[in-house]
């Protein structure tokens, strides 16, 4: 029983970074119908930049973990939001309107440049980021075994679902998301009305980016050791949670990261750590067979 | 007669590869009118809409609308500016509602760019700061003012697919009007309406034109649609102007009355249904 709490701790914490990347894939598919194979790539430069403002800070002799959170949380956000602007303005908005196929191999083309820019810059072996938040809660203490509640899952946990809530009432109640909404249910009538479509193309890139920049943040913080790979496998992985939860559904995006998170977690616990990916794919796998719109998502009806 | 000319359009021409849809095609609408484009089907009358509202880039040609402080050349214009800057609001033949969105959302996606500019791209819209909220009221009570207008007032928060066929084309033309257009494309509003429905929306346009600074561009097939309420018409027949002027003259006229009963093609009798 403690057992499976703590992996259930465990997986919610690891399912709510799949979440918060998965929602950059979803948004992306729901306004221009693409996959955006970079994203998880984004992902990877978002946890580099929250490292490297890690290093800047402490090299300023500063210390304190919430200072340091919050500085690279506004950093990695921000550039990660020039990242997400540039690709879909260089890489994706010429190919608009050319064959489907074709932003979609371009997406691929800027993941392995950023792979391969990040290892040029970076180095190729693995980084480690020196752990901020130490301790936490023992909720439960059974026959030796104790089940912990870190204070970083708890700071993971909160932050995503203020994400969350922030962004599903920016959907929900502003003039952007109601842009969004419209430019993805017709793009030429929004455009007609005066929506700037273009815009609201890469602002969704931009806040698409920023999400991953926070889930690469707290991969940062949760791992500790990062290297220029680890947005492909993240990557699909979020892919996964967002084919799960419904692609388009943005409450599906977020359900569908804490299912693969528990997966994993559970998984790795009671089956074989080795086959946790392969899991999550033969999920992947039967979801395309026998619901491809998804838990959450809306059947696509053919209309005659 | 003394016409402010709102829209310009002068030897508009539209070539598909070999084919011209459009040929050398001149006219213009008066501020506060009602301009109708008549036609037999396949005429060239919905390729006009669409090179007015950016669709198409015209072969050649020059639209040019007299705006309140400068004059706009529609051909250069991005579609969404031409909405946005020259102030040119359109309806589809087929309607083009964002069907799973609530008819209040519907027509506060029209007034987008007003709410965009006062929050900031969104950000003080959801810290909620009090100038976006104004913002907001107001485009919420011109949204309740066009529903009130056309009576969906009450189904404010239904979607838009929800609505029967004729208060769909009705929303379709409050969400154009919510944009604050001083020219407003309809595209055959009265097509499926029944007699009755085709005589509340003459008053509607009527009325539309009466209250506010709009002009109506009109295709139409209904002729008691057209000759009850336009103030001048222009007719099309393969693609050229076969004739030009009010109802009256536009009646009698001997090319159009052979364009409609056609002596050797038979094409739409006038009045009758598409």
């Amino acid at each position: 029983m403690a057992y499976f709490l703590q992996q259930l701790i465990n997986g919610l914490t690891l399912g709510a970074i799949y979440g918060l990347i998965a929602l950059g894939y979803t948004m992306v598919y729901g306004i221009i119908g693409m996959i955006n194979f970079a994203h998880g790539d984004v992902f990877m430069v978002g946890a580099f930049l929250s490292l490297i403002s890690f290093v800047v800070l402490s090299q300023l002799g500063l210390n304190s973990a919430v200072l340091a959170i919050v500085v690279a949380l506004l950093f990695s956000m921000g550039f990660a939001a020039v990242y997400g602007w540039t690709i879909e303005r260089i890489a994706y908005r010429p190919l608009r309107g050319s064959f489907r196929l074709a932003p979609l191999i371009s997406a691929i083309g800027v993941s392995i440049f950023l792979q391969n820019f990040v290892q040029l810059a970076q180095g190729a072996r693995p980084k480690s980021v020196l752990p901020l938040f130490h301790g936490g809660f023992i909720l439960y203490r059974a026959d030796g075994f104790d089940v912990r509640l870190s204070y970083l899952q708890v700071v993971i946990m909160i932050l995503t679902a203020v994400l969350m809530v922030a962004f599903t009432l920016l959907i929900q109640k502003t003039s952007l998301g109601r842009a969004q909404r419209a430019c993805e249910q017709d793009r030429g009538m929004a455009a007609l009305l005066g929506v700037n479509v273009d815009r609201t193309i890469s602002l969704t890139f931009v806040i698409g980016a920023m999400l991953a920049a926070v889930a690469g943040l707290m991969f940062d913080l949760y791992y500790g050791v990062i290297d220029f790979f680890i947005g492909f496998l993240a990557g699909i992985q979020a892919f996964t949670a967002a084919v799960l939860g419904g692609i388009g559904s943005l409450p599906g995006a977020i359900l569908g990261g804490l299912l693969i998170g528990l997966i994993q977690s559970f998984w790795s616990a009671y089956f074989s750590v080795e086959y946790k990916d392969v899991a999550v794919f033969v999920i992947l796998v039967l979801v395309l067979i026998f619901r491809p719109s998804g838990l959450l998502g809306r059947p696509e009806i053919e209309k005659v | 007669m003394t016409r402010t000319p709102l829209l310009e359009v002068e030897h508009l021409t539209m070539r598909f590869g070999g084919l011209v849809a459009i040929d050398d095609v001149s006219f213009s609408c008066a501020a506060h009118e009602i301009t109708a484009i008549i036609g037999p089907n396949g005429a060239g009358k919905t390729t006009v809409f669409n090179c007015l509202t950016g669709f198409y880039k015209p072969s050649v040609g020059r639209l040019t609308l007299h705006g309140r402080d400068k004059d706009h050349l529609l051909e250069r214009m991005e579609g969404f500016r031409i909405a946005r800057v020259a102030g040119i609001a359109r309806t589809f033949q087929n309607i083009r509602l964002f069907a799973g969105m609530t008819l209040l959302e519907n027509l506060l996606v029209a007034q987008h760019n007003q709410l965009m500019a006062a929050s900031f791209f969104s950000i003080s819209g959801l810290l909620g700061l009090p100038r976006y909220r104004k913002a907001e009221r107001e485009a919420i009570d011109a949204a309740r003012y066009w529903l009130d207008r056309i009576g969906l007032l009450a189904a404010a928060d239904n979607t838009a697919a929800s609505l029967p066929y004729g208060d769909q084309r009705r929303l379709e033309i409050a969400r154009a009007m919510c944009t604050k257009p001083r020219l407003l494309c309809l595209d055959e509003p009265a097509a499926g309406l029944n007699p009755m429905e085709s005589a509340r929306l003459n008053d509607f346009l009527v009325s539309l034109r009466r209250d506010h600074d709009t002009s109506i561009l009109l295709i139409e097939h209904d002729m008691s649609v057209v000759m009850a309420i336009s103030d001048h018409i222009v007719v099309l027949d393969y693609g050229r102007k076969i004739a030009e002027g009010a109802p009256s003259a536009i009646r009698e006229n001997p090319e159009v009355i052979r364009a409609y009963l056609g002596a050797d093609d038979d094409e739409t009798l006038p009045g009758a249904p598409p």
